[in-house]
């Protein structure tokens, strides 16, 4: 049965993009990327900047291998941001896609 | 893997959703009750029952998966149905209050917080499915919570029934003295148009047409905000980069009905219908298109001008909407509901903005006088007037105008009428006193206009 698995085309990635903004502090992206690989959810890309005085952390993972589905995935890292005191947000990229891009 | 979008464009979707109140105001599912007709009443109000419940059972939860995923909030799930004057028409009962309870059942089970539907179209004559509906109408809003009503009294190709105006001016009358306790609630929920749009997802006016499909879905965008926002930051640019600003807005908003309307149709099964661009406001600060109005160098909206500045705000609202969907429909415009728009709503009372002058603004934008209070001894005949004035404008001017008109029974010029969440607050508007009885009762029909020779 595994086997069969193995052989089958990888599932294609279901790309999120995870926004981190608030105040800088230690341990930001240690907490956010220790709960996406708890649930199995790996990181493509990452890129940091300071947008209008916040520090803004922009994350693009895919959750095809995620444990748990995108909205408990959300409520976890809604927890975490109220712990270090961030706003985390995890929405589809095709919300970016259509808005963005033809 | 390269992220393919700046952050300063992922920031700016963020920012539109969280500050700026970027939402999708509704998705509506169109259902057709066509094969629910039969002789007895209450056979055909349990099969619209067990239809609406069928087809829209999983309607909710879509939108609140797709709501969750995306990031951006849906606020309404919604249903139209076929007027249920044509679906009441084989019965041998008239009382189509029985089929309003049953719209309001189903609605209540599968958890909508309105369905349209109770309508007639009756722009050149009455039937007898379309007199039933008439004499139901009033009944039917007061004994019911989330049912809407809306009725097509003039088209540009039939004229305008002055028969079915006036008889509409009566029943907004009834409507309210039943539903005074209320505030007249129940006129809040009650349309009278002219060429009204068979696809259209916004209440109090969707219906499903009989040109529609089985089942559809069709979307309505919201985003005064975010446009305001956008004319704020450009203070002194000309009416050209104006226009053009506006138009990257309105077309980054309708994506999103776009994205959220397919998505929606797919998960549903459902064809795909129409997004609807149009700008509506809500009674939350900063949702007023009055304010982009007062934004782009109003002292305060209803002053000269505002009729040129709410033109070029609808038209860039079209055109920068219209590239970004492959099908756009309903009403497709800047909303003017006064009592839903807090801008208006201080306009009013600050004395810059009139009924006539909103008459005025409706010649340029979707959809008529919307949403206005008026004091509870205004006459039918006065109503039906204003109707007939509003009717005049949709016919002579090939488009959609509607009039949603509260007379707030014991309530007068200067006072205040509360309907609560997004129908919000009315202050109550002062009519001309001078009578339009003669005109009004003189019966029949206006007849349809030229469409050469147009000045």
């Amino acid at each position: 049965m595994n086997q069969w698995k193995a052989q089958q085309p990888q599932p294609e990635q279901q790309r999120v993009i995870v926004t981190v903004v608030g105040q800088d502090r230690v341990g930001i992206i240690a907490g956010v990327s220790g709960i996406l690989a708890a649930q199995g959810v790996n990181i493509l890309d990452i890129s940091q900047t300071i947008l209008q005085d916040f520090f803004t952390m922009i994350m693009v993972v895919d959750i095809a291998h995620c444990k748990v589905s995108l909205q408990e995935l959300q409520l976890l890292l809604k927890d975490k941001g109220e712990e270090i005191g961030v706003s985390i947000n995890a929405q589809h990229e095709d919300v970016f896609k259509y808005m963005h891009r033809i | 893997m390269p992220i393919a979008f700046s952050p300063a464009e992922i920031m700016e979707t963020i920012r539109m959703v969280q500050a700026e109140n970027l939402d999708i105001r509704t998705i509506t599912m169109g259902i057709s009750l066509r094969d629910c007709t039969h002789s007895d009443i209450q056979v055909v109000a349990r099969k619209i029952y067990d239809k609406i419940t069928k087809k829209a059972e999983n309607l909710v939860n879509v939108g609140e998966a797709i709501s969750r995923e995306y990031g951006i909030p849906i606020i309404n799930k919604r249903i139209s149905v076929t007027p249920i004057a044509i679906v009441g028409e084989g019965c041998e009962s008239g009382d189509y209050l029985i089929l309003a309870k049953a719209m309001d059942r189903a609605a209540r089970e599968v958890g909508v917080n309105f369905i349209g539907g109770f309508s007639a179209l009756v722009h050149k004559g009455f039937t007898k499915g379309d007199e039933n509906l008439f004499n139901s109408i009033a009944q039917s809003l007061a004994e019911t919570e989330r049912v809407c009503s809306s009725v097509n009294v003039a088209s540009t190709k039939a004229g305008i029934n002055m028969d079915a105006v006036y008889r509409m001016g009566q029943i907004i009358k009834e409507t309210a003295e039943l539903t005074k306790e209320q505030g007249a609630l129940g006129c809040a929920k009650l349309v009278v148009f002219c060429n009204v749009p068979e696809d259209n997802p916004f209440m109090a006016g969707a219906f499903h047409g009989i040109g529609e499909p089985e089942t559809v879905i069709n979307v309505g965008v919201s985003g005064p905000g975010v446009v305001l926002n956008a004319v704020r930051q450009n203070p002194n640019v000309d009416f050209g980069s104006l226009a053009t600003i506006i138009k990257h807005t309105a077309f980054k908003v309708t994506r999103m009905g776009e994205l959220v309307g397919r998505e929606a149709a797919k998960r549903l099964k459902v064809p795909f219908g129409i997004v609807d661009l149009s700008l509506a406001p809500t009674p939350a600060i900063g949702d007023s298109v009055a304010d982009i109005l007062e934004a782009m160098g109003l002292e305060k909206v209803g002053t000269h001008g505002t009729t040129a500045a709410l033109a070029l705000l609808n038209d860039a609202v079209k055109k920068g909407g219209a590239m970004a969907s492959s099908y756009v429909g309903g009403l497709s415009g800047a909303f003017i509901p006064v009592s839903e728009d807090a801008g208006m709503i201080r306009a009013v009372e600050e004395g810059s903005l009139s009924i006539d002058k909103l008459e005025a603004m409706t010649c340029v934008c979707s959809v008529g006088l919307d949403m206005i209070a008026i004091p509870g001894d205004t006459s039918a005949e006065t109503i039906a007037a204003i109707i007939a004035d509003e009717a005049a404008i949709g016919m002579i001017n090939k488009k959609t105008t509607a009039v949603r008109i509260i007379p707030v029974p014991g309530k007068k010029v200067g006072e205040r009428v509360e309907f609560g969440g997004l129908l919000g607050t009315g202050p109550i508007m002062p009519v001309h006193q001078y009578s339009a009885e003669t005109f009004v009762k003189r019966g029949g029909r206006i007849p349809a206009p030229i469409l050469a020779l147009n000045n």
